[in-house]
């Protein structure tokens, strides 16, 4: 067995023995539960792992071992902005000024952490070109929704009951009609044109009196700038409607174009992906919120709110009526805040411009190089990613864009977005980010180009990779279709798949 | 710039095989009239100054005080090595593992969280995290309407009232109503859920009600009759949606004991700092007639070609970049490192040490009664409670501000987060946890005792004018 496949361990409940553990909590008197009525009390201790600390540490420390992650390797995921997450950053979120301070503090106890998130709001707000910002939602997706409830409730507010539609690219982030149907609305897909933009004349059909909003991403998933969005917002707003900007793809743009002065009425930022935050693995993120003059009285409860006396404070309870009211409990994802704040502060606004800058230039590279190799769509420059096809490759090999993926983390490197967006076929989104040194492109574009070689020599090597990987090809289908979710309880024999 | 890589040299390359001049004429799409002139922002600053400024913000929060302030974000103590293993890169680096051959570690990570929840809860699914507990007790409640295919929810005046804002605020969109339900007034029962309110409303046929919210320990730390609230549910044919704190599930009944179709809570108890609100753990869990309305990730166990065993995200036509606007929900990010920092937690004290954190906490709260009320602040209700209870003070608001300048956090003055509510008036909610110590609870006490003894003069007629005219006769003379 490989090295990877000896890392491949027990769960934490093979591991668990009769006894082990202890030490960390003090044990309380033998009568500390004896007021409370036994009827409401557990009758059977939860079935938890008993384990010591020597083995909860090389648990968690192998099985970190079997990810690749953004520290480790080069991971040019499309549309998630991969990018190297700064070490102070971890350092300044766990300063206990931060992470102990408690959400209910009083503002007067809290004025370091009241007036970190207000200067972020005031830095995100001139980066976006907006009014005002809110740091309230917990994702990006969850500042979609934030976006588009206060929508809602600004049509609402001027009596406008009709508008009951929002148009969305058919190239768009599967988050976005997810997010209008969630607000109560009606999704209308747009379909793009032959040069990847918005297909305008099907634009303007479908918009009317019956549209609410419409939401769209600038750079789009495509990784192209929409050179006729001066246009569609003029339409937009013309009819009535407000105009939605999905700022996933903002790290291309800083400097250069800003959603809120160009006439995007509300925005969100996903700061784990242009302000560096993390991943986590899936998160934590969170989703600031922009908005221009016709939502500022519809953002959530509470704002930051600076006193003339130069002290800040928490809105109160029921202080601004026309809010769309809280989206979340407390103030919002505050450690995360924290590390965007300090990336933003590091940069300053020459920093930031280059960001983009070297963002938007390494993907111009990867793509020059990479036509070569495999298809490029779209010829004009791209933004901070660009997407790729596998078309011709399988049509000549049998090999689909699938397996060039798995075969690349054979050779060291996390795949590319996938199958995504859904309008090019074999799709390849690529994004290198700024933080990759040319010479990792370079080999990237020596691996893809190897990988296509061997396509055509040896198809067999792509459908069976990845081999290097601790596992190989997982069988998704007996995943889903005899569902195992849960230690011990195998709930797929009495559920049928719910696909 | 701070963390790029490109030299002068590398950029000339590239431009070269780009084959354009600059930059700038990457940006050539850009329309000439809506290009922006760079940002208005502060310099860029070295990282020994960035730490000093973050030093200073820091320092200007007070973390120091006694603190009894609960309300839905515990202080616990968390072991050392929670927050070593949460530092390892390749944990908190890494993305949603949609590279199952390459994320194993995050895959299984999350599968034990889910089984690791799902033994405290009783659950047969738990999702992969949710943003925190209000939001998933918003999902809950959302996915309790989809699967009644009804539009009534009805929620307790005792969850939490950033809950119910924000169940309110997903509300929004839709045909959905949230009625809340009334708690009993007085009797020994004041301040639960009032279970003759919960009927009537259960009992109105042309409204069929889709799920009913309720918490325990409430909002106010009282025990709830979770078992008759389950009972009358399931009678009307509605889900029973139950908000949970994951401490507490060590020694209190499990939510699927009592009958909870769907578990929902904030898992910042287990080992997740307070930072001021977040990130926290959303806690989402369902019985398995209900797996296909959970909303977010789920993981599960399979094999690979070779028989390996191994997991992968698994049910995932529910979610939005599959299914778009059918989705369960538009949730896509969520907050897995924090699932991750639970279930480290629960691996590094185990059941017995979980159980020990649960008691000790009552143990201390016991005290903190006894402390408080013999400093004359009663509790305000007389049902069960765990840690956290609420206390009558006149004056609360006065009270709380000067013990602040005495050292102590005196947990959350009600009357600021249920403004309308006039039996709270007065009243101040108070927890203890493992980590409050005798000498705190002390302090507490008596610093209150003399505050109220302040109060009660200067309230009492005739005194404070009196004393004041003493002193200003005493200074004219």
């Amino acid at each position: 067995m490989s090295a990877a496949g000896d890392r491949l361990g027990p769960t934490l409940f093979e591991r668990s023995r009769h006894g082990r553990g202890g030490g960390k909590i003090p044990h309380p008197p033998k009568d500390a539960l004896s007021r409370i009525p036994a009827d409401l009390l557990r009758t059977e201790g939860p079935n938890l792992p008993e384990l010591a600390e020597p083995e909860v540490t090389r648990h968690y420390v192998n099985l970190s071992q079997l990810n690749y992650a953004v520290d480790t390797g080069f991971y040019p995921l499309g549309s998630c902005t991969m990018k190297f997450s700064p070490k102070i950053n971890e350092w300044a979120a766990r300063l206990p000024g931060f992470a102990a301070l408690h959400p209910f503090a009083p503002d007067e106890i809290a004025q370091g952490m009241l007036q970190l998130l207000w200067e972020l709001e005031q830095a995100l707000a001139e980066i976006g070109g907006m009014q005002a910002v809110t740091l309230q939602p917990a994702a990006g997706a969850h500042g979609e929704l934030t976006g588009i409830l206060m929508v809602r409730a600004y049509h609402r507010s001027r009596g406008d009951l009709t508008r009951t539609e929002v148009l969305v690219p058919d190239s768009a982030h599967g988050t976005n009609p997810a997010t209008a149907s969630m607000a109560g609305f009606k999704t209308v897909s747009i379909p793009s044109a032959p040069d990847g933009g918005v297909d305008v004349a099907a634009f303007r059909a479908a918009l009317g009196p019956q549209t609410a909003a419409v939401m769209i991403t600038n750079p789009s998933t495509l990784g192209l700038f929409e050179s006729r969005i001066g246009e569609l917002l003029d339409a937009v707003h013309e009819a009535g409607a407000l105009a939605y900007m999905d700022g996933a793809n903002l790290n291309a743009i800083m400097g250069r174009f800003k959603p809120g002065e160009a006439g995007f009425d509300v925005m969100h930022i996903n700061v784990h992906k242009t302000f560096s935050t993390p991943h986590g693995g899936g998160g934590p993120g969170a989703g600031p919120v922009g908005v221009g003059e016709r939502l500022l009285p519809f953002l959530p409860s509470p704002r930051v709110l600076r006193e003339p006396d130069g002290s800040f404070r928490l809105e109160r309870s029921g202080e601004r009526p026309t809010s769309i009211g809280r989206v979340r409990s407390f103030a919002g994802n505050a450690g995360v805040l924290v590390r965007a704040y300090a990336y933003i502060r590091a940069h300053g606004a020459a920093g930031l411009c280059e960001v983009s800058d070297d963002a938007v230039l390494a993907a111009n590279y990867l793509k020059a190089r990479l036509g070569g190799v495999l298809d490029v769509p779209f010829s004009r420059p791209c933004m901070h990613e660009f997407v790729a096809s596998g078309a011709t490759l399988k049509r000549e090999t049998g090999c689909r864009t699938l397996d060039v993926a798995k075969r690349l983390i054979d050779y060291g490197f996390h795949p590319p977005t996938i199958y995504f967006p859904l309008t090019v076929e074999e799709a390849l989104l690529i994004e290198p980010t700024e933080t990759e040194a040319l010479e990792t492109l370079d080999l990237f574009v020596e691996a893809l180009g190897r990988i296509v070689g061997e396509a055509h020599q040896d198809p067999e090597l792509l459908h069976a990779a990845p081999t290097s990987s601790p596992v190989r090809r997982l069988d998704e289908t007996t995943a889903a279709r005899q569902p195992n979710l849960r230690w011990g309880t195998m709930i797929g024999s009495r559920t049928p798949c719910p696909d | 710039m701070a963390y790029g890589l490109h030299t002068p040299e590398d950029r000339a390359r590239m431009l070269e095989a780009i084959g354009v001049a600059s930059v700038d004429d990457l940006f050539a799409d850009i329309p000439v009239s809506l290009r922006a002139q760079g940002l208005n922002l502060p310099p860029p600053e070295s990282e020994a100054e960035l730490a000093d400024r973050l030093c200073d913000l820091a320092d200007r929060n007070r973390v120091d005080l006694a603190s009894f302030l609960g309300a839905g974000a515990y202080r616990h103590y968390v072991p050392a090595v929670v927050d070593q293993l949460l530092l390892r890169g390749e944990f908190y680096t890494a993305y949603t593992p949609y590279q199952p051959e390459i994320s194993q570690g995050t895959l299984q990570t999350i599968y034990e969280y889910q089984s690791l929840l799902g033994e405290l809860t009783g659950m047969d699914v738990v999702s992969a995290s949710h943003y925190d507990g209000a939001t998933a007790a918003a999902e809950g409640a959302l996915m309790a309407c989809r699967a009644t295919r009804r539009e009534r929810v009805l929620v307790s005046r005792a969850v939490h009232p950033h809950y119910r804002e924000t169940i309110r605020t997903y509300f929004s969109g839709g045909e959905i109503a949230m009625e809340q339900i009334p708690l009993v007034a007085e009797g020994p029962a004041a301040g639960t859920t009032d279970l003759a309110a919960l009927e009537r409303m259960l009992a109105d046929s042309d409204r069929p009600v889709a799920g009913v919210v309720v918490a325990n320990p409430s909002f106010l730390g009282l025990l709830e009759p979770m078992a008759e609230v389950g009972r009358l549910v399931h009678s009307a044919g509605a889900i029973f949606v139950a908000v949970v704190e994951p401490v507490s599930l060590a020694v209190l009944a499990a939510p699927a004991a009592y009958g909870a179709d769907i578990a929902v809570g904030e898992g910042q108890p287990l080992g997740i700092p307070l930072s001021y609100g977040g990130p926290y753990l959303g806690i989402l869990g369902c019985r398995e007639a209900l797996v296909r309305q959970i909303p977010g990730r789920l993981v599960g166990m399979t094999t690979d070609v070779d028989g390996r065993r191994a997991f992968v995200m698994t049910l995932r036509a529910r979610e939005q970049d599959i299914r778009r606007e059918k989705a369960s929900s538009n949730i896509c990010t969520n907050q897995a490192l924090c699932a991750l920092a639970a279930s480290v937690y629960l691996a590094a004290i185990g059941p017995h040490g979980l159980r020990d954190a649960a008691a000790m906490g009552a143990a201390r709260a016991t005290q903190l009664e006894a402390a408080l009320a013999a400093a004359g602040a009663p509790r305000l209700h007389s049902a069960p409670y765990l840690n956290e209870f609420a206390v009558r003070v006149p004056d609360a608001a006065g009270i709380h501000r000067r013990l602040l300048g005495r050292g102590v956090l005196a947990g959350l003055v009600l009357a600021e987060v249920e403004p309308g509510d006039a039996s709270l008036a007065d009243a101040l909610l108070v927890c203890a946890t493992e980590v409050t110590t005798g000498r705190e609870i002390e302090t507490f006490a008596t610093a209150l005792c003399e505050e109220i003894e302040r109060g009660r003069q200067l309230a009492l007629p005739g005194i404070g004018e009196s004393a004041g005219g003493r002193r200003l006769a005493g200074g004219s003379l």
